[in-house]
């Protein structure tokens, strides 16, 4: 069997044709449906790392940290709380300075505001993260929250960048057979003020 | 228990080696039994391609066995559960090994440059290490059929000492490496198309890439080489190929003479033992693997281990010297959307371009691979970006890195893809005292003993990745970026990697024409067992920068081509 690429790719990118393409087969197909419906979604996952009060605080740093705009969605629409759960368990090291961050936070709120974090007015939250979410700009005693804040803001990133509301915010347009793939776009390389031709 | 067949050819390892040698075997008639440590894997039916990373709740995140990420191919990684090895005390050694069909050929960045002419004498160039028992034109037919078997893409470049194959046509590179190559050439360092076994064109029934850069993988189109892929399928259809999976080889069986009668070997699943018979004995289970199993097939004939009276057999250990800089690139903020994906792996190299050159504080040289880009967002995407978004000019930057909230959300999408790495890959001199021993205190869960590791570099490695991280920053900067991590420095062994950990061991089976100071012959060929070949890098004399594994499949074709040859003359 010699397909020429454009009909190799063709047949990729429809898959329904039958199998005469290894891995484009219906059982393929099937088994990669299957694959998807097997996983996890993370909208539906009850916490189990996060008592409800930490998992309640985790869902509103992190909507802080990517609130909802005019492109997308939130972090939290983006299922980052369940995700940051779900990685706890799964990653050695971070559960403990995340929890304690919390804790830290709670601790922090209560003796500039007599309550927890997320009971205090948006405004109150606001306050506090402005001090700890420089980390080069954090006045003395405060180190402990810039800390926890750059693990959270990193953790949030990594959960709503690579879920599917993120992938679609960001454009990005791999992920799939690409027959025509010619090198980067002119708009790409003109960006850089580069041709294909100087090289 | 026995299995009663006697077999033409017991294959111990089914990745580049034994692949090939099952291959030029079996399409020679023989009968050949290959015994795989792991299970079955098929990249077509068992492969991750085209999975987004937002299916699994870890987001393609590592595994304890998949180490590169849980949709990786590779099964297998640097500590498997009841597989332990040792190192001596105050040294180190990171042990990636593959538990699979297929082997390491599932995991590697298919860079396939040919050892050139000087690789194979460098002893006679600058009186270090030892030279080869064979030279680039008794290897240079077996890589241009390499070429056309399994596929490569490159350029014809008439590079010193960087031979050309029979390449497939190149991709274009990527815009961030037309960008580092321009900062390359700014400070006089050649850049030239990589060299990958990825089709770029159909070859055979395989078609060409569909550029999803997924290689890593498994390519589900068998775009890509990997043993299981291109190289088993022809040996099962001569109907010649018997696979046995989950079969841990435990020794080479010898007979009174001191040659091979077959390998005995414990199937993982039950715990039994078992032996087959095999007339002749091809050993690719791994350099180390091969040369632990050498070195348990004690017997009155080889009461040192099989073929080493030479005490040769685990020394002359070497990896890849390894090194990594990353540039921060303010040109690539806001760059406009597209897909560059590519192939699973980089488009541009820089090849070593100081051969020869006797001003340098080190022997031997290394290339530079470049890595970057707007991949499939993933685990990990837009970590530390408080060390970065202080320095975009929009809006309020007065705190510096860091903040929250709609700002910051944007900077995630306009940094997307503005850090660029390079990673050096150098030559480590093959050095006597570089070795593995069998740990006589320590056996894994089938009773087998271990490996213990003692490998150390010495200062030619050292300074060689210094020069590594020089030019590294010096393209940076000339490419318009800032490096992201501070220049290492002679306390953190200028940022080397430990031994072991580019997965480039050879060197501990090695050939040569005195038996006094090899394991081998020039055939690969076992100087005390002549009926025993060793079919992966074990045989290597020296390592350059070159990833091993297109020579370990020159090697073995020749190899394997030998013992045809020697067994119609009734040799052996």
């Amino acid at each position: 069997m010699a397909l020429t690429r454009r009909e190799t790719l063709k047949l990729m990118a429809f898959a329904a044709l039958g199998a005469t393409i290894p891995g484009c087969g219906p059982s393929d197909i099937e088994r990669a449906a299957a694959r998807v419906s097997k996983t996890m979604p993370l909208a539906d996952r009850e916490p189990t790392t996060l008592n409800r009060h930490e998992y309640d605080t985790v869902r509103v740093l992190a909507d802080w940290i990517i609130p909802a705009d005019d492109r997308s969605g939130s972090a939290s629409d983006a299922g980052v709380p369940a995700f940051i759960d779900f990685i706890l368990e799964e990653t050695d090291g971070i559960e403990e300075p995340l929890k304690d961050g919390l804790k830290w936070l709670d601790d922090h709120s209560e003796s500039t505001n007599g309550t927890t974090f997320i009971a205090l007015e948006t405004a109150q939250q606001r306050a506090i993260l402005d001090r700890i979410a420089w980390p080069d700009n954090v006045e003395p005693g405060l180190e402990r929250g810039a800390e926890f804040f750059t693990l959270m803001r990193d953790l949030t990133a990594s959960g709503f960048w690579s879920s599917q509301l993120g992938v679609e915010d960001l454009g990005y347009m791999g992920n799939t057979a690409n027959p025509g793939w010619e090198g980067c776009s002119h708009e790409a390389m003109a960006h850089l003020g580069l041709t294909y031709d100087e090289a | 228990m026995s299995r009663e067949e006697v077999y033409d050819v017991c294959i111990v390892g089914s990745g580049a080696g034994g692949g090939m040698a099952a291959k030029v075997l079996t399409e020679a008639g023989a009968k050949v039994v290959m015994l795989e440590a792991g299970g079955d894997w098929d990249a077509v039916k068992d492969g991750a391609m085209l999975t987004w990373n937002y299916e699994s709740p870890r987001r393609g995140k590592s595994t304890k066995d998949r180490p590169f990420g849980e949709f990786d191919a590779c099964i297998g990684g640097w500590q498997i559960d009841g597989e332990p090895y040792t190192t001596a005390e105050g040294t180190q050694w990171d042990w990636w090994r593959a538990r699979m069909v297929g082997g390491r050929t599932h995991h590697w960045g298919r860079i396939s440059l040919r050892f050139g002419p000087d690789d194979f004498r460098k002893k006679s160039i600058d009186g270090k290490g030892d030279d080869w028992p064979i030279g680039y034109d008794d290897l240079k037919h077996y890589y241009d059929r390499l070429d056309r078997m399994v596929g490569i893409f490159g350029s014809v470049e008439n590079f010193y000492n960087e031979p050309d194959g029979i390449f497939l046509p190149a991709p274009k590179p990527r815009c961030y490496e037309m960008m580092i190559k321009g900062g390359a050439q700014k400070v006089g360092v050649p850049v030239l198309p990589s060299r990958l076994s990825i089709l770029t064109q159909p070859l055979g029934n395989r078609p060409a890439c569909h550029y999803c850069g997924q290689c890593g993988r498994g390519c589900a189109t068998r775009s890509n080489f990997s043993s299981q892929s291109v190289l088993l399928p022809p040996a099962l259809a001569t109907g010649n190929l018997t696979i046995i999976t989950h079969a841990m080889a435990r020794e080479v069986l010898t007979n009174d003479e001191g040659e091979a009668t077959g390998v005995s070997y414990v199937d993982t699943q039950s715990m039994q033992d078992y032996e087959v018979k095999a007339k002749v004995v091809v050993l690719a289970a791994s350099a180390c693997e091969s040369a632990r199993l050498m070195m348990n097939s004690k017997s009155s004939r080889h009461p040192n281990g099989l073929s080493n009276s030479s005490d040769v057999l685990g020394r002359y250990l070497t990896d890849s010297t390894g090194g990594d800089a990353m540039g921060f690139f303010p040109n690539l903020i806001d760059l406009p959307v597209h897909n560059d994906d590519g192939v699973g792996g980089m488009h541009i190299y820089i090849p070593w371009w100081k051969e020869n050159d006797k001003s340098l504080a080190f022997s031997r040289g290394y290339h530079i691979e470049v890595w970057g880009g707007r991949g499939m967002p993933g685990y990990g995407f837009g970590g530390g970006i408080h060390r970065i978004n202080g320095q975009l000019d929009s809006g309020d930057r007065t705190r510096g890195g860091g903040g929250f909230g709609a700002q910051l959300k944007d900077d995630y999408r306009r940094l997307w893809g503005t850090y660029v790495g390079m990673s050096g890959r150098g030559e480590m001199i093959a050095r006597a005292e570089n070795r593995c021993t069998i740990d006589p205190d320590v056996v894994d869960r089938y009773g087998i003993p271990v490996l213990k590791f003692d490998v150390s570099w010495s200062d030619e490695e050292l300074l060689q990745m210094k020069h590594f991280h020089e030019t590294a920053h010096e393209i940076i900067h000339a490419a318009g970026g800032t490096p992201v991590w501070d220049m290492p420095t002679k306390e953190d062994n200028y940022g080397i990697t430990r031994p072991g950990q580019i997965i480039h061991e050879v060197g501990v089976t090695r050939m040569g024409k005195n038996p006094r100071t090899s394991v081998l012959n020039e055939w690969c060929q076992a100087h005390e067992a002549k009926n025993v070949f060793v079919a992966d890098a074990g045989p290597f004399v020296s390592q350059p920068h070159k990833n091993p594994t297109w020579s370990i499949m020159a090697l073995s074709m020749r190899t394997s081509e030998y013992i045809v040859d020697e067994v119609k003359r009734r040799n052996i």
